[in-house]
Order: C-alpha cells, then sequence, then structure tokens
C-alpha cells in the first residue's frame, strides 16, 4: 500500500538469462521484404521497371527512421552545440553527443575515441595531415617526445596495398611528398588477395604507418586485419584502417581489431551523406596537432597563439554535421537491431550467388576470389567487348542500378589490365530476386551488343 | 525512350569497325599541317588521341587511338567519315551543330542533311551521363583543328 491509501502494482522486472534468449534467426527473403518496407527510395520503379539497387558499396538508401531522426532534430532541437545555455542548445548538444555514445558503442569505441568527419576521405586526410603538422611542430620544437615519435619525415615509409580506393591512397601520397617519406605498396595476387609474404617483407622499421582497407570496394576480398596489424605491431607504425565496406555490413570492433585509426562513412550505412567517423586511440588523438583549427576546439586563445582541446573536439573545428551525427546514430540503431551477424551472412550469401552465377554466363570475368570462397556481398566483373558503361546502361534500362567504372580504384584495375568494370554490390534490403534480376540481364548483354 | 533509340544499329557497328583508328599506321599526307589533341574523360576512362590533317584548308585526314564505351568509339569512327573532304570551316560548323544537339536534352533534333551518321546520337541527348562519351573525338577534333589550321 502507498502512502495515498492505493495499491500499488509494480512489473517486476526479470532479465532473461542468456541461454534462454532465442538467437535471431538468419535473414531470408521473406524477412528482407519486411525490411524493404522502411526504405521509400527502393519502392519505386525505374524505366518502367521495379528498382534493382545494387550500388549501396557507393551509397546506401536511407530507412524511414533515419530521415525521421534527421527532420525530429530539425523540428524539435535545431540549434548551435556545445554554445549557449539555452534549452534548444541543450537539446542539440545532448543530441549530438548521445549519438557519439552510439557511434562509439557500434565500433566498440570510446566516447572520447569518436570524431565527427564528412566523409571517410576526410577522416583519412585529417590522420595525414595530422601526421605531418607533428613533423612541422617537432622542427620547431612543439609537443611532447610522445609527438615527437609520431613524426614522418624523410627516410621514414608510409605502407599501403595496391587495391586501395583512391581516399586510402592519394592521402599517403601527399603525405610522403609534404614529409619525404616513401611510399610503397603491397601487391595483390591474381585472385585479389593481398601477398602477405610480400608485406612481411616490405613491412620494417622504416614503416611509419600501415594503410590498408578492411575489405575491397572491387574485388570483394576481406583483408586479414589481424596478421597487418601485427606486422604494424612488430615495425613499430600506425595501423589505418578504411572501413567504409565493413563498418555497414559486418561486426566492427575496432579494439578487438586493435587498430590505431579507422574510417567510415554514414552514407554507406544507410546514412546520410555529409557524416563520416574517424577513430583513433585516444592516446594518439590527445597527442596529434590538430588538422582543421577554428572554434569549437580550442581553450585558451590570444593574439599570437591559442591551446587546443583534447579529442574528440581538437578535431572538430567550426559547425559540425550535428542533424547528420544524429540520423547516424539513428542508422547505427537500425543495423544494431537487425543484427551485423545476420546482415553479414545474408550479403555473404548474396556475394557467392552474384558470383557463382556470373561465373557461368560466357565472357564474364570477376574479379577477386572466386565462388566459394569468402568475399563481402559485391562483384566488379568485365564483360568481353562489352565497355562497363555500356553494361550499366543496358542493366539500367532493366530497372538495375550497378556502379560503373574503376570504382575509385585505378592502379587496382591497371592491375588486372582493365581501365572499368561493372559492379554489384548488395545490402540488407536486397533479396535472392535482385540477384537473380541482375545475373538473367548480365546474361543477355554481349548478345544487345553483338559479341 | 528505348535502350534501341540510344543504341541504333549504325552505332553499333561504327563501334566495331572503328574507321580511322590507328595512329600509327596512317600516314600523314605529304604538304598537310597537322593538329593532335588527347582528350580523357577521367570519370569512365573514356579516352581518345586524334590527329588531324589539313591541306590546303581542307580536312584530308583525320587518324585516332582511343579506348572506350560504344558511344565514344562509334563517334570517333563516324566523324573520321564525314571529315575527310569537309573544309575546315565546315568542319566547325558541323562540331558546333553536333554540341548543340548534345547539350539539348532531347530538345533539339539532329538534321541528318548536316550531320549524316552522327543524326544517330541524338538519343545520346536524353542521357546526360553520355553526352561526353559522344562528344569526346568531336572536342579532340575541334583542339586539333585550332593547331593545325
Amino acid at each position: 500500500m502507498s502512502s495515498n491509501g492505493t495499491k500499488e502494482f509494480v512489473l517486476a522486472l526479470v532479465t532473461t538469462p542468456a541461454t534462454l534468449a532465442h538467437a535471431a534467426a538468419d535473414l531470408d527473403n521473406a524477412e528482407v521484404l519486411r525490411i524493404r518496407n522502411d526504405f521509400p527510395a527502393l519502392q519505386q520503379t525505374v524505366n518502367g521497371q521495379p528498382l534493382v539497387y545494387l550500388d549501396s558499396g557507393a551509397t546506401s538508401q536511407n530507412p524511414i527512421s533515419v530521415m525521421e531522426a534527421e527532420q525530429e532534430f530539425y523540428e524539435q532541437r535545431n540549434a548551435a552545440v556545445h554554445r549557449g545555455a539555452h534549452h534548444l542548445a541543450v537539446e542539440a548538444t545532448d543530441a549530438f553527443e548521445d549519438a557519439r555514445q552510439t557511434i562509439a558503442d557500434f565500433m566498440s569505441a570510446g566516447y572520447e575515441e569518436t570524431v565527427w568527419t564528412s566523409n571517410a576521405t576526410e577522416g583519412l586526410n585529417l590522420v595525414s595531415y595530422a601526421l605531418s603538422n607533428a613533423a612541422l611542430w617537432a622542427a620547431q620544437g612543439r609537443g611532447d617526445e610522445r609527438l615527437r615519435a609520431l613524426a614522418v619525415g624523410p627516410g621514414d615509409e608510409i605502407v599501403v596495398t595496391e587495391m586501395e580506393h583512391h581516399a586510402n591512397l592519394i592521402p599517403w601520397q601527399e603525405l610522403a611528398f609534404r614529409t619525404g617519406a616513401t611510399l610503397r605498396y603491397i601487391p595483390v595476387d591474381e585472385s585479389g588477395s593481398l601477398l602477405m609474404d610480400e608485406a612481411a617483407r616490405i613491412v620494417g622499421p622504416k614503416t611509419k604507418v600501415l594503410a590498408f582497407t578492411h575489405a575491397s570496394n572491387v574485388l570483394g576480398t576481406i583483408n586479414p586485419v589481424a596478421e597487418l596489424v601485427a606486422l604494424a605491431r612488430g615495425a613499430g607504425a600506425l595501423a589505418v584502417l578504411d572501413a567504409c565496406q565493413s563498418a555497414p555490413h559486418l561486426p566492427l570492433d575496432v579494439k578487438a581489431l586493435d587498430v590505431d585509426f579507422a574510417v567510415f562513412s554514414g552514407h554507406k550505412m544507410l546514412a546520410p551523406t555529409g557524416i563520416g567517423v574517424l577513430y583513433g586511440k585516444q592516446e594518439l588523438l590527445d597527442v596529434l596537432p590538430p588538422f582543421l583549427t577554428g572554434g569549437s576546439m580550442i581553450t585558451t586563445v590570444t593574439m599570437e597563439r591559442a591551446e587546443y582541446l583534447p579529442a574528440p573536439q581538437r578535431f572538430e573545428a567550426g559547425t559540425q554535421r550535428i542533424s547528420q551525427a544524429v540520423a547516424l546514430a539513428a542508422a547505427a540503431n537500425y543495423l544494431n537491431e537487425t543484427g551485423l551477424d545476420r546482415i553479414h551472412r545474408w550479403e555473404a550469401h548474396l556475394g557467392q550467388r552474384m558470383v557463382t552465377g556470373l561465373q557461368q554466363i560466357p565472357g564474364i570475368r570477376v574479379l577477386g576470389p572466386a565462388a566459394g570462397q569468402d568475399r563481402i556481398g559485391l562483384a566488379a566483373f568485365d564483360v568481353d567487348g562489352v565497355h562497363a558503361h555500356d553494361v550499366g546502361q543496358f542493366l539500367d534500362s532493366r530497372g538495375i542500378a550497378v556502379r560503373v567504372g574503376h570504382h575509385c580504384a585505378q592502379p587496382l584495375h591497371r592491375r588486372f589490365g582493365l581501365t572499368a568494370t561493372t559492379r554489384a554490390s548488395a545490402y540488407l534490403y536486397n533479396t535472392t530476386a535482385d540477384v537473380d534480376a541482375f545475373l538473367d540481364a548480365v546474361s543477355g548483354v554481349r548478345s544487345y551488343f553483338r559479341v | 525512350m528505348s535502350l534501341d533509340q540510344l543504341y541504333q544499329q549504325i552505332i553499333l557497328d561504327h563501334a566495331k569497325v572503328r574507321h580511322g583508328s590507328g595512329l600509327a599506321e596512317a600516314e600523314v599526307p605529304e604538304g598537310a599541317s597537322c593538329g593532335q589533341s588527347h582528350q580523357l574523360n577521367p570519370v569512365c576512362g573514356d579516352e581518345v588521341t586524334l590527329r588531324v590533317a589539313v591541306k590546303d584548308g581542307t580536312v584530308s585526314q583525320i587518324s585516332w587511338d582511343g579506348a572506350g564505351c560504344s558511344i565514344s568509339m562509334a563517334s570517333a569512327s563516324v566523324l573520321s567519315d564525314m571529315a575527310e573532304g569537309m573544309t575546315v570551316e565546315e568542319l566547325k560548323s558541323v562540331i558546333g551543330t553536333f554540341r548543340e544537339v548534345l547539350r539539348s536534352r532531347g530538345k533539339i533534333a539532329a538534321d541528318p542533311e548536316i550531320l549524316g551518321d552522327a543524326a544517330a546520337f541524338e538519343g545520346v541527348a536524353r542521357y546526360a551521363a553520355r553526352v561526353k562519351c559522344a562528344m569526346i573525338s568531336w572536342v579532340a577534333a575541334e583542339d586539333a583543328l585550332t593547331q593545325a589550321s
């Protein structure tokens, strides 16, 4: 009985023992069709045919919950963050920082280790410029010995791989140019795997940075992160992970992987454009000089100089991408609720279906691992005698959206003697019927173009 | 708009025969002045290197090397067929007309009297992403003409 004499009914909260919680079943077509209902963009027809969207490797579609999160922010909480004492400013700051915690949890990182960027490209530029700034600071006696240890200079080596997206290649080329360091790369073999013997030979005492992709956006290969990180550790080098093709599609645990930095983009994981994430180990982020400077990242400023906040604010100069960050958190929640393990298994299934089907079509050459070998849910291929743009145009006439070109990986295409390929990339909202429609269309390409 | 209107038979044919293709093999006519231009579409990797030989104010030869989609290769082939024998001014005028049609998003019909086989590229105008494919060799020709004359 409560003090006012009425009876209170209290619902007992009982935690279900882990052994009794039933594991979520694997995704199947029926479940995927339910998922598709959350994605308005997928409900349309293109050229009179139902849209078959197989270009999520380039950019993904957004579920309603993500679009509503962004709209709700603007309708209810829009204000500048980290400044102003009024109600909306507090609400906006809370939403922004809650989003950061959600993304930190999403990748098993610490809150202070989660930095907002505009996209993965900016994250990689941030790290590479911070490293050359470290050299400038060290040369002028600024910072302590921890910073001097990070400075990149002549005689140092930066190592990437032959399968990198331009975003994880060019910033390192330019870092080498600015600092006098040398850029080297780990080659790939015919099946699209990194030559790990070569990697062990190339990564050595001179290596300051080893930057590599978690999964190739062209080959579909999943790289041996643990082995590569071990090489970096042995050399005393920083390990930088491009997680653009992994964070949206499989469970990402940056602590378990033990990388020093990782980047990914929101728009490839159900979120809007204009938001990305940089993970960095706190002890590194707090020591590195900033990349962009200005408001919101300082402690004290005089007319002569400024002192900087620790991470993450240290790297978040100027007005931030607030609504986009809030929307990215909603996207991470959507992925978590669906289960990244389930998403990964389903997409691996679709990837195998693509490769198996493509290999049976005459004149098709698939890049990367053969059917039966591990790959993420994408496949890039060459059609003998037909340029990729013509392939893409033909598929578009059937309502099938794929990527054509070099997919921002010119050196990798050159490695395989090609300038362009066609790439189909799946996501959690694709059915086996999507893959089959794609395979059926591809099988008609060469006869249409009379080859 | 159907795919067949984009990929007209004449385009598919020219993409295969590639008239004028083979820079190294083409001997420059005696007494002609030459201009050469390399054009690259970084978006798709289409690439054309085209040489124009001009003698007495007339285009005496067009030869080119290139790699790219059927639209870009066919348009270089058609251009080679058409241009030889035209005066420099005629070719410049035809290039201008071709560009106008392609940039019109389908609003300007191609006149076969003026554009000949190149009128077949009319359908490309409705595919904004492919306009550069059709234009690449014509832009190279325009640049090469300026150098040659």
